[in-house]
C-alpha cells in the first residue's frame, strides 16, 4: 500500500500496465519527457523507452484515428488528450470509428483501446480548460465512459479499462488529481467497469455524483448530517454501461434524490439518472428529484467556483428534497 | 520505355509506365491482372442490376476504375494491409474476399459478415486483411498509418496500402495520416484514387494544387501522378511505393483516372458534368486499352474477353442465386457486438422489443430474449 493522489495513482496504473502488458503504450501530446502537463506520465518514457511513451504531433483526431488503428493491429494504445476541450477534433474518430468498428464489422474488428483525458474545472482554466463533456459521450453506444473520484479508483478503474476488450474514455478530474491522497495498493488490482460506489451510507436523500462532485456531495452530506438528514451517497464511476440497478435500488432506499454534475444542466447526464429514477422507481419517490448543476453557459474563468456545483448548493439541494 | 508501352499508354500520360520484361511470367501476370479487371466491371454491371431490379438497395460501382484499383492492389502481398475508401471492393475480392460474401454483402444478410448492419457496398475481409471501413469520408487514413505502426513496433511484416479518393484529401484524416506517417516512418503508403469528382465537386474544386501529389511535398514524402488507367502503370507504381514502404518511407501515388457512371447508383451525374468530358475519358477506358495491349502482344486471342466475362457471370450468378435464399437475419444482432459482451441495459431492451414482437408475431423462435 502507498499513500498516492490521484494523480499519482493513474500514473502508478500506467506503469504498472505497461511492466505487465508489452503492448500497451503510451502516447499524446507531451507524454513524453516531460511527463504530461499534469504529469500523469512522468517516469514512462525513462523507464520503457520512447518506443512505448512518445510524444505526437499536435493532432487529436490523428492520435485517436492511429490508436484505432494499432488496436486493430495488435497493440493497447492508452493515448492521452491533453485536455478534454481538446478532444473535439478527435470526436469523429471516437464516435464514427472507436465505438462503432465492433458493431459494423459484425465483431470481426475490434479497438480495444483508452483514451485518458483531464476534464471538468476549479484550476482556472477557464473556456478551453474546464469543460465536462461526458454527456456527448455517453450518448454513443460501444464507447465507455469511467470517472475515478479517488486514487484507489483512479488505478483499479484504468487497469480494468486498459484489459477491457472495448474502447474507454478514461475522464480524470483534473480537480482531484492532487487535492487528496488515498491507500494504493502496489501491482495490479481491477476495479470493475459498471459497478457503482457508495461513499457514504445514509437511509435520508440519495446523493449521485461522479468525478470532482464526489467530494463536495461528502462535504454537503457531512454538513446534513449535522442537521439530521443522512445522505446516502452514490459515486457512479463508470457512466456508461451505468450500473442501472444499483441507480434504482439507491433511489429506492431513500425515495428522495439529489444528482450533481458540473457539466451543464440541460441534456446532460442527470437528466438520464433522472429518467431512469422515474421510469423504475417513481412510486418510491417523496420528492421531485432535484439537480445541481453547471449553468446551461460555457464555463467562466473568474466565477468558476460559482459556475461549479459546491457544497452549500448541493446542501440546499438536499434540504429541499428532504423537507418536501 | 519500350515500344510496347507506349503503345499502352498512347491514350494516356505516360509518365511512370513501367513495362515488364516479355516472358511467360509476366504473360500470366497480365492475364491475372486482365481477368481481375474484367471481375471488376462485370460484378459492377451485375449488381447494378441487382438495384435496378429492386434487390439491393445501393451500388457504387467502379467503372473506369479498374486499372487503378487492381493494379495498385496487385502489388500487395497476402498478409498486407488494404485500407479502403469506398470503391475497392473488387481489389478485396482479388486478394481473397469470396464472392460470396461479397455478395451476400450488397444484400446485407445473413450470410453477410458485418451483419447487415452496414449499408450495401461496405465490404471487409478479415482473411485478407480488408478491414471494415465506414462511410466517413477520410477517417481511414490514421488507422491504417497506426497499423502499419503496431506492424513495426511488433517487429512483423506487413506493408498498409490506405486508399481514398480525391475528396479525402481535403479531409482531417488526409492531413493527420499522412503527418503521422511521415513523422513515424511507418509501413504504409498512401493511395489517392484521383477519380476527377467527389460526388459532383470536380477535383478543381477541391484543391488549388496543380495535382494531389503536390500535397506530399509538405509532409516530406515522396508523391507522384501516374495515369491510373493503365494497369502496368499503376502496378509499377505501387511495387515503388511498396519497396519504400518496406524501408518505412511511406509515400504517396496519385492515380488518375476517371469514375465512368455516378457516385452511386443515387446520384445523376448529368447534372453535373459534360458529356464530352466523359466521352473522352470512354475513349480511355482501362479494359480497352489493357485488351489492345494484350491483343497486340498475342498474349490473348481475339475472343478471350467475352470469353472470361463470361466465365466470371456464371460464377457470380452461381452466388446471387445463393444470396437470395439467405435465412432471415436473427433478431438478436440488434444489440450484439455494441460491446464485447451485450450489457445488461442492452439485454433489457431488446428483451422489451422482443415481447412485444412476440406478442405481435413477428418473432422466431430463435430471437428469445436474453437471460438478465
Amino acid at each position: 500500500m502507498a499513500n498516492l493522489t490521484l494523480i499519482q495513482a493513474v500514473n502508478d496504473g500506467l506503469k504498472v500496465a505497461m511492466r505487465t502488458d508489452p503492448t500497451v503504450l503510451v502516447f499524446g501530446e507531451d507524454v513524453g519527457p516531460k511527463g504530461g502537463v499534469f504529469l500523469a506520465t512522468e517516469g514512462l518514457t525513462k523507464e520503457f523507452g520512447e518506443s512505448r511513451c512518445f510524444d505526437t504531433p499536435l493532432s487529436e483526431d490523428g492520435i485517436v484515428g492511429a490508436a484505432i488503428g494499432m488496436a486493430a493491429n495488435g497493440l493497447k494504445p492508452v493515448c492521452e488528450i491533453q485536455f478534454q476541450d481538446f478532444i473535439f477534433p478527435a470526436f469523429d474518430q471516437i464516435v464514427s470509428e472507436a465505438a462503432k468498428l465492433r458493431y459494423r464489422s459484425g465483431g470481426q474488428y475490434t479497438a480495444p483501446m483508452v483514451i485518458r483525458t483531464p476534464y471538468g474545472g476549479g484550476i482556472r482554466g477557464g473556456l478551453y480548460h474546464s469543460q465536462s463533456g461526458e454527456a456527448y459521450f455517453c450518448h454513443t453506444p460501444g464507447l465507455k465512459v469511467v470517472i475515478p473520484s479517488t486514487p484507489y479508483d483512479a488505478k483499479g478503474l484504468l487497469l480494468a479499462s486498459i484489459d477491457d476488450p472495448d474502447p474507454v474514455l478514461f475522464l480524470e478530474p483534473k480537480a482531484l488529481y492532487r487535492t487528496l491522497k488515498g491507500e494504493v495498493p502496489e501491482g495490479k488490482y481491477k476495479v470493475d467497469l459498471s459497478t457503482l460506489r457508495t461513499a457514504r451510507e445514509g437511509k435520508n436523500v440519495t446523493v449521485f455524483c461522479y468525478g470532482a462532485m464526489v467530494p463536495v456531495c461528502m462535504k454537503a452530506a457531512e454538513q446534513a448530517a449535522e442537521k439530521g438528514i443522512e445522505c446516502l451517497v452514490v459515486d457512479l464511476r463508470t457512466l456508461l454501461p451505468l450500473d442501472e440497478e444499483g441507480v434504482i435500488e439507491a433511489a429506492k432506499q431513500t425515495g428522495r434524490v439529489v444528482v450533481v454534475h458540473e457539466a451543464p444542466r440541460f441534456c446532460g447526464f442527470g437528466g438520464e439518472i433522472s429518467a431512469i429514477i422515474a421510469e423504475n422507481a417513481i412510486e418510491y419517490m417523496e420528492a421531485p428529484i432535484a439537480r445541481v448543476t453547471g449553468f446551461d453557459t460555457p464555463f467562466p474563468n473568474t466565477l468558476e467556483h460559482h459556475y461549479m456545483p459546491d457544497d452549500r448548493r448541493v446542501l440546499d439541494a438536499i434540504e429541499h428534497v428532504w423537507s418536501y | 520505355m519500350s515500344s510496347t508501352a507506349r503503345k499502352a499508354d498512347a491514350q494516356g500520360d505516360s509518365r511512370s509506365a513501367q513495362v515488364p520484361a516479355r516472358g511467360e511470367f509476366q504473360r500470366e501476370e497480365s492475364l491475372a491482372l486482365f481477368r481481375h479487371m474484367l471481375r471488376v466491371r462485370v460484378l459492377d454491371e451485375r449488381m447494378l442490376k441487382l438495384q435496378r431490379a429492386g434487390r439491393v438497395g445501393f451500388v457504387g460501382t467502379a467503372k473506369g476504375l479498374e486499372a487503378a484499383l487492381i493494379g495498385s492492389a496487385y502489388a500487395l502481398r497476402p498478409h498486407d494491409w488494404l485500407w479502403s475508401g469506398l470503391r475497392e471492393g473488387g481489389a478485396a475480392v482479388m486478394r481473397g474476399l469470396p464472392l460470396s460474401e461479397y455478395i451476400a454483402q450488397m444484400y446485407c444478410n445473413s450470410n453477410d459478415t458485418a451483419k447487415g448492419r452496414q449499408m450495401c457496398n461496405h465490404f471487409q475481409h478479415k482473411g485478407s486483411n480488408y478491414p471494415s471501413w465506414s462511410s466517413v469520408i477520410g477517417t481511414q487514413i490514421p488507422h491504417g498509418v497506426g497499423a502499419a505502426f503496431a506492424a513495426k513496433q511488433r517487429g512483423v511484416d506487413e506493408v498498409h496500402a490506405i486508399y481514398f479518393g480525391d475528396g479525402a484529401t481535403s479531409s482531417n484524416g488526409f492531413h493527420s495520416g499522412m503527418n503521422l506517417a511521415a513523422v513515424w516512418k511507418v509501413p504504409c503508403y498512401f493511395v489517392c484514387v484521383d477519380n476527377g469528382w467527389a460526388i459532383s465537386v470536380c477535383s478543381a474544386k477541391q484543391t488549388a494544387a496543380k495535382s494531389f501529389a503536390d500535397k506530399a511535398v509538405a509532409y516530406g514524402m515522396p508523391g507522384r501522378e501516374v495515369d491510373g488507367n493503365d494497369v502496368l502503370a499503376t502496378l509499377a507504381a505501387a511495387r515503388e511505393a511498396h519497396a519504400l514502404a518496406l524501408g518505412g518511407q511511406p509515400s504517396l501515388i496519385v492515380l488518375k483516372t476517371y469514375r465512368m457512371l455516378g457516385h452511386s447508383s443515387s446520384d445523376d451525374p448529368t447534372k453535373y458534368r459534360d458529356d464530352a468530358e466523359v466521352a473522352a475519358w470512354a475513349a480511355k477506358d482501362p479494359l480497352d486499352r489493357f485488351e489492345a495491349l494484350l491483343l497486340s502482344q498475342g498474349a490473348i486471342e481475339k475472343n478471350e474477353r467475352a470469353r472470361v466475362e463470361g466465365e466470371l457471370t456464371a460464377e457470380i450468378d452461381t452466388e446471387i442465386h445463393v444470396q437470395e435464399a439467405a435465412p432471415k437475419m436473427a433478431l438478436k444482432t440488434l444489440v450484439e457486438d455494441v460491446y464485447a459482451d451485450v450489457p445488461l441495459h442492452l439485454r433489457r431492451q431488446y428483451n422489451r422489443f422482443i415481447a412485444v414482437a412476440e406478442r405481435l408475431g413477428h418473432a422466431t423462435p430463435g430471437d428469445g430474449a436474453f437471460p438478465l
